[in-house]
Formats: C-alpha cells, structure tokens, sequence
C-alpha cells in the first residue's frame, strides 16, 4: 500500500469512503511528509496548524452521506500564497505583505470549504507570481523534487513541488503566463490554466488583471477535472467570471484532430524534448487521434506582446501598495518619501523592473507604439487561434523548450522570459490549456519530466480533458 | 537606448527608487527587454486590428445594493492600518495650513 499522502484525489476519495483511513490519518500524513521534506523543499512558506473543526466535519460528512459526499471532502491541498484563506498571512512571496492577513475568503477557498476540503499551508511562488522559477521569491527558492539543484519552474512553484513530492494530494496555483503549467512540465505533474473568466478572481492578489486565472495542479488528469469541477463558476464578486455556455459549445469526440504549428517549432527546443513531443504524436495518432499542421504566425510576437500587456497591467496594479493602509510601512520625512521608502523595501528586483517596464509602455509617446500594438497583436492571435479551431479541436506544443534548469543558471531576464514563450498565447487569447507529463529527459544523469501542452477553444476544457486522459494513459501504459 | 536617466526618471514616475549601485544593471537589462519587444512597434497588423475585440461578455451590472451589514468587515482592516488612531487610518500631513 502506498503512503497515505502518495494518492490522487480520486484514490484518497475512494479509501476514504471504504473506511480504510481516516480523515485524520490522511491530514497526518500529509502534514508529516511536509514537516520532513519542506526544509529540504521550500515548497511551503507556511504549514498551517490542524483545523480539527474542519477534519472532524470532513469526517462527519463522509460517514453520514458515504458516496454522495464530494469528492474533495477531508483531502488536504496546497495553496499558493496569492490566493486569501480568512485570518491567514497572504504575502504573494513579498516582503510587502509579509504581515498581512487576508480578511476574507478567496471565492476558491470559500468553494472548497463548502465541499470539506482542507488546507495543508501557503506554497512559495516568485514575488507577486513574477518568474518562472521561484527564485523572485523574498523567501528563497523551492527546489525540484526530481533534482534540487534545479527549479520547480515558476511563479507557482511551491505548488508543483508540494504536489510532485507527494506533500499534498493536490494543489491550487495561478497562471498569467504559464505559471500553472511550467512548474508542471517541470516536476512532472498536471497543471489546468481554465478559460479566462471560468475561476472567479476574487481574492487572488493581482498580477494580470486580464490574463489571470487560478487552476489545479494535480497528480492525474482526472484529479485536475475534479478540482476545476469544484472551484469554477460565475461570481458576483467578479465581474470578469463568464457564465455557462458564453462561447460557442464544441461536442466531446472519441477522436480528435490535434493541431501543430510546426513553424514554431524549428529552433531553441532541445532535441530529446522534441523527439519525446513527436513520439508523443505518433502514439496519439495509433490511438486513433489525427494529427495537421496549423499556422499561427502572429505567436511568433506573442512573448513580445505579453511583456508589454503584462508589465502594463502589473504597474497599474501595484499601485495600491504604498505602505499606507496595509503591508510593510516604511517612514520618511514627507508622505511621497513614505511612499517611496515603502515600495522599494516591500518589492524586489523582478518586481521593480517590470514596474519600469509597464510604466515605461504606458507612459505618452510610448503608449501607442507598445501597448495598443501589444493589444492588436492580441486580437489578430486570438482570431488566428480562432480561425485555427476551425478545423482542428486542439493545438499542441512542448509546454517548455527544455526540462527545469539549475538554480541560478538564468541571471539574465530575457532569458527567464523566454521559458513562457508556448506559455503565454493560451493568456493572451483567454483560451484553456493543459500541460500533461510525456516522459522524461535525462540532464547530468538525472531524470527530468517534460510536459506536453494543448489548447482549446474557450470553455472547451472538456476536451483537454479528454485528450490529457488520451496522453495519461500512453505514458501510464 | 534608454539612459540611466530615463530609468530615474521612469522609477520616480512609479514612486520606487532605483540604487546608484545598481543603476546601470537595471538600465542595462532595461535595454535589452525593450529591444525584444520592440518587435511589436514595428509589426505590421492587419486591416481592421484595433486591439477592441469584441467580448462576449459587456457591461456586467449588479444591484447597487448593501452587500453585507456595516461594520463586518471593519475591524479586520483596521488591524492591518500601520498607524491608526481609533478606527481612523494616519498618515502624513499633506497639506499645510498658514
């Protein structure tokens, strides 16, 4: 038998129901394996202490309703620390909220309260979800559960590790750029970036007004539709969270025609990657699958334009904080000097550049040339993809050109902004994409997961689902 | 190519301030990110590509009502007030009188 915390959802779901462990063991294993592999790890910034209300109640619902209870009843997850749990410190992995407690409920975190999920602590991510590897925290580095001298990828790092090592049975990030399905890729688990509008925003600290979106990562596909099953949903609190049906419906297919922008695929992918990506196909298409090509050429701009939308977006929304109201308060001798003092101790140095980058593209004389270009290139990539799910219900790719890098290895930023460059058009179009593990590749004689990666039409997370399944079970055959 | 001034004068704009020490990395590196994007002020678009796509989902209203009893969350944020005097927030005295 495995390790209690070693299950996936759907397993711990099942024993749970037959008796065979209790809520209680469950929590305890979970919040053992944390306590010994989170020093080692950094995936968490804060283990929280048993809710015994909370696990007794899981309980309680469990025995009293058996197979009718949901199924995230009593499984302990991680959350990253950009998502508000009531009463809990909510720092985005910055020392500008390091003291500051959320005082009220992310509407997630109030969904899997009413279906009896519980809450292990807060995951490590890059400083308000700025990176792709953790190291923009200002609370050190997780480190790859497969090769801790390597990254877990970024921004929600913490929540891919905790995941991967079997911390937590699942947990819940966010994703502007790829920071759900990067930090997947790279430790070798699920990660579900919904359509935009799908998850309510509200009380998830702000990076990407418009490209942000919360989302599982998970051990399996199933576990992934599970938790999206739970936590989406039309919010009142939220004015950009879409109704059902909004788009246009596209029906499940037994087959599906997945589509390949090969053109973006001709340099800067590491062999081993690309050959795992092509075999992938190959298995997909003996399974019945059809594989075309497709163009998409305005992608080849997307990276470009999403460092103009997003550093604009993030300017704007890092405002607020200026150590008046709430937060680390720095004092000066005038109210400007207060404020000044306050932003440059609480933000780090990713975080400052990308405020100088967003206020730089929105400033006059630039904002025309940068950011309502950024935002027309936008337009022209999302009727592209439109135009593109025409004849095709899925566009795949490699989620990362190569496995997690090492600690310290990308010093440069542009660098770093190259790891989301298949990332970002699923954020930039609003459109749902899944990153699924195809196998590994070996770096210094260690075994590093890679991710496959598809989008789909908006609200048509169903059929990522089904081919995430298809993937999953290649791979677990 | 963007001068440390201009990166002064941009960190001024967005009330941070960038350190003498490490004024010319983050020029430098400023540089560099604007060149990759700058790719997007050269692009050509297509007729008609505006950057106003139309969304499906416009003018979303809710009744303008009272969300939840006065006071409920009062006392939460007043916690989180670095300076406070009751339940009144204290900064700075911004204009002078006389």
């Amino acid at each position: 038998m495995a390790n209690l915390n070693e299950y996936t959802i759907v397993e711990a779901a099942k024993r749970l129901r037959a008796h065979e462990f209790s809520v209680q063991e469950l929590w305890d294993a979970c919040s053992a394996a944390s306590n010994a592999h989170n020093q080692e790890l950094n995936a968490f910034l804060e283990l929280f202490p048993a809710d015994d209300t909370a696990i007794a109640a899981a309980q309680k619902r469990i025995d009293t309703e058996g197979d009718a209870a949901p199924l995230l009843c009593g499984i302990p997850l991680a959350m990253k620390d950009n998502i508000l749990i009531e009463g809990k410190v909510a720092s985005a992995g910055s020392k500008m909220l390091q003291n500051y407690r959320a005082t009220y409920d992310a509407t997630v975190v109030q969904k899997l309260k009413d279906v009896g999920a519980l809450f292990l602590g807060r995951t490590n991510m890059d400083e308000f979800a700025m990176g792709s590897s953790t190291e923009h925290s200002a609370y050190g580095t997780t480190k790859n559960p497969h090769d801790t001298t390597r990254v877990p990828g970024g921004s929600s790092g913490g929540s891919a590790a905790a995941t991967a090592a079997h911390l937590a049975i699942a947990a819940l990030g966010s994703d502007t750029g790829g920071s759900i399905r990067q930090p997947a890729a790279h430790t070798g688990i699920v990660g579900l970036k919904p359509t935009y509008g799908a998850v309510s925003r509200s009380g998830l600290i702000a990076l990407g007004s418009s490209l942000d979106q919360i989302g599982p990562l998970t051990k399996t596909v199933e576990d992934a539709r599970i938790l999206y099953e739970a936590i989406r949903g039309r919010d009142p609190l939220d004015a950009t969270s879409i109704p059902e049906h909004l788009y246009p419906t596209h029906d499940a297919k037994k087959h599906l025609r997945i589509g390949i922008p090969r053109h973006l695929l001709t340099d800067g992918i590491d062999t081993d990657v690309l050959m795992a990506f092509d075999r992938t196909l190959q298995q997909l298409t003996d399974a019945g699958h059809t594989v075309v090509d497709v163009q998409l050429p305005m992608s080849s701009y997307a990276l470009a334009a999403y460092y103009i939308v997003m550093p604009a977006e993030v300017s704007t929304n890092l405002g607020r904080l200026d150590g008046m109201r709430y937060g680390l308060a720095k004092r000066g001798e005038t109210l400007l000097e207060d404020y000044v003092l306050s932003r440059t101790s609480g933000f780090g140095e990713e975080t400052r550049r990308r405020i100088l980058l967003g206020t730089f593209v929105l400033s006059s004389g630039y904002i025309d040339a940068y950011y309502r270009k950024a935002d027309a290139a936008r337009e022209v990539l999302r009727r592209e993809y439109d135009d593109a799910f025409q004849t095709v219900d899925v566009i795949a790719f490699p989620t990362t050109p190569s496995p997690a890098f090492k600690v310290g290895e990308k010093t440069d930023p542009l660098a770093m902004y190259l790891e989301d460059i298949f990332t970002v058009t699923a954020d930039l179009t609003g459109m749902p994409a899944l990153s699924v593990p195809m196998g590994v590749v070996e770096r210094d004689g260690k075994q590093l997961p890679i991710g496959i990666h598809f989008t789909s039409p908006h609200q048509t997370e169903h059929i990522l689902f089904e081919i995430g399944n298809a993937v999953e079970k290649i791979h677990n055959s | 190519m963007a001068t440390t001034e201009e990166v002064k004068k941009l960190a001024a704009l967005s009330r941070i301030s960038v350190e003498e020490s490490e004024l010319a990395k983050f020029t430098k590196e400023f540089d560099a990110i604007i060149a990759y994007v700058d790719a997007i002020s050269t692009l050509k678009m297509p007729e008609g590509a505006t950057g106003h796509l139309k969304h499906p989902l416009h003018n979303v209203m809710r009744v303008d009502s009272t969300p939840h009893p006065a006071g409920t969350y009062t006392q939460k944020l007043v916690e989180q007030f670095p300076a406070r005097e009751g339940d009144a927030l204290l900064v700075k005295q911004i204009i002078q009188h006389g």
